[in-house]
């Protein structure tokens, strides 16, 4: 499936985002990828999405490397980015070729699927933040990708709307399957979503440790589990002080 | 999932509410005609009196009867059609022109380099100034007259699509690649869009200076035109000519311009404006 190998990234200055990063991930697998502000997580995420293009190393996906292009990939923003002349359907199926009533079609399915039914004709400033949101998520499901990057998804929404929003994503999972790579550093959001977290740390970030969340769904929050499994992931983030260790794989 | 948050749709297009905004709406234009119309009965009513001498500022009646004789004569469709074919040609042309030249110096940083200081150094002489050149070049026709005009336009327009372009939202355009858009299908897709606000800026304040071009064109020399309207109403002592000049400019700027607004409110809907 993704397959990360060795990749870095120096910017024109000459500063190092992350140093050499290696990982794959396997079919259906949600992975996250967790660290401190600032670890490159956001830099690592682009280069994948092939909007960066400039780093080192390979990163292939299907045994294809991004710098061929990347047309089963989805991504999901920080922010919605819908076009703000275009209405929810027609930002929905904005990445989609093909006949106007196929799309309108498959844009109102995704659209009932994201819990937006009956919003098509809106434009984003009609939306709440959530609504945006789940409107960002359906375009980028709409050209069925086999692989989801999300980055900080839900880091602008209230805590409530960001709970649905992660059991909408696990809801949609469920039906397709889709391999997600999801960069938060909300550690109960990564717990609760993934079935692997990677954890940065550093700056320049290293990748310190690959934890698999042997957890049963669906996952209650703030189950006993969790809560170890969270104790685990902060003493690894190493938050308290700035000693630096080496990395560990 | 909430199916509840999407259940209820803003009620924006609610039949009551439209209703109680065009009312709200023909208030306020009622309002704004107050003060105006106190102001023409106060001059009819002064004029009448003999307070002000007729030879300097003839009664508003004056005015509409001089009008009123300017159209049944035929002479004004002639004047009122010759100065706005100027006005639409040069505005026409001065937008094309730098719809084109905006659009690739927009889009490509180093055209831009080229080009900009020298645009920027054009812009700063003020365009009448360019009236005796062009006269000399393109003799007292036509020619003189549409060029002014679309210099006039050229400017407001070009830095305002250039300026739109170069303001698109990189994180817009990024949606764009990752959708594998060729760099066309990102700019008819996204840029243009994005930029259109700031065109539309650009082509109500190109069509104003059209209008004031108009002005100094058919001052410099004209055998018909509101202009020629103008200077002929000075060298015959008529203020009545004038003032009708004046009036007939005031309304053909101001229906073209609420052309244009129209126009901007039906391509901007989308827009989030802050409603009054
Ligand atoms: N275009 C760039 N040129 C130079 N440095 C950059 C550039 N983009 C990012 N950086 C630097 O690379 C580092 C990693 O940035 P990145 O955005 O990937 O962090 P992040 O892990 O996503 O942080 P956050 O959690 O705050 O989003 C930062 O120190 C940033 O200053
Ligand atoms: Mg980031």
């Amino acid at each position: 499936m993704l397959a990360v190998q060795e990749v870095s990234r120096t910017f024109d200055n000459g500063y190092k985002a992350f140093k050499p990063v290696s990982f794959n991930t396997d079919q259906s697998e949600i992975v996250g990828i967790l660290g401190t502000s600032g670890c490159g997580k956001s830099t690592l995420l682009r280069a994948i999405a092939g909007l960066d293009l400039g780093f080192d190393g390979e990163i292939s996906f299907h045994e294809q490397s991004v710098r061929n292009g990347t047309e089963h990939t989805g991504v999901v923003f920080q922010e919605p980015r819908l076009m703000p002349w275009l209405s929810v359907i027609d930002n929905v199926v904005f990445g989609l070729k093909g006949s106007k009533s196929e799309k309108r079609e498959k844009g109102t399915r995704l659209l009932r699927a994201v819990g937006l039914a009956g919003t098509e004709k809106l434009y984003p400033r009609e939306l709440s933040g959530g609504m945006a949101q789940r409107a960002a998520i359906a375009r980028a499901l709409v050209t069925n990708p086999q692989l989801l990057l999300l980055d900080e998804p839900f880091s602008a929404l209230d805590a409530f709307t960001k709970m649905q929003l992660q059991e909408l994503l696990i809801d949609l999972w469920e039906t397709n399957h889709t391999s997600m790579l999801i960069v938060t550093h909300d550690i109960d959001e990564a717990l609760f979503l993934c079935d692997r977290v990677l954890i940065f740390r550093d700056q320049p970030g290293v990748l310190f440790k690959d934890l698999t969340i042997n957890l049963q769904r669906p996952r209650e929050r703030g189950s006993l589990a969790m809560a170890e499994f969270k104790r685990e992931i902060l003493q690894s983030l190493d938050l308290n002080h700035d000693v630096h260790v080496r990395s560990a794989i | 999932m909430t199916q509840t948050e999407v259940s209820h749709s803003p009620n924006k297009k609610s039949p009551g509410k439209k209703t109680t905004s065009s009312v709200n709406y023909i208030r306020s234009f009622a309002i704004g005609l107050i003060i105006p119309a106190l102001l023409l009965i106060i001059w009819e009513v002064a004029s009448r009196a003999g307070i002000f001498p007729q030879y300097l500022l003839p009664a508003p009646s004056a005015v509409l009867s001089t009008l009123v004789a300017l159209a049944s004569s035929g002479e004004l469709w002639t004047h009122v059609s010759s100065t706005l074919s100027r006005v639409l040609i040069g505005f026409f042309l001065g937008t094309v022109i730098a719809v084109v030249l905006g659009s690739f110096i927009g889009f490509f940083k180093p055209l831009e380099r080229l080009f900009d200081p020298l645009l920027q150094a054009l812009r700063s002489i003020p365009s009448l100034a360019w009236v005796p050149l062009f006269i000399l070049w393109m003799g007292i026709a036509e020619t003189s007259k549409v060029t002014l005009i679309a210099v006039g336009v050229f400017f407001p327009v070009y830095l305002n699509i250039v300026s739109g372009i170069q303001g698109v939202d990189r994180k817009l355009i990024e949606v764009g690649k990752v959708y594998n858009m060729s760099t066309a299908s990102i700019i008819t897709r996204i840029v243009l869009p994005a930029s259109l606000p700031s065109f539309l800026v650009g082509l109500r304040s190109g069509l104003g200076l059209g209008w004031m071009f108009v002005v100094a064109a058919e001052l410099m020399g004209a055998s018909e035109g509101l202009g020629f309207l103008l200077t002929l109403g000075q060298n015959t002592s008529r203020p009545d000519t004038i003032l009708a000049s004046i009036i007939l400019f005031a309304i053909l700027g101001k229906a073209t311009d609420a052309i244009l607004k129209q126009l901007e409110n039906r391509s901007l809907r989308w827009q989030d404006r802050y409603e009054t």
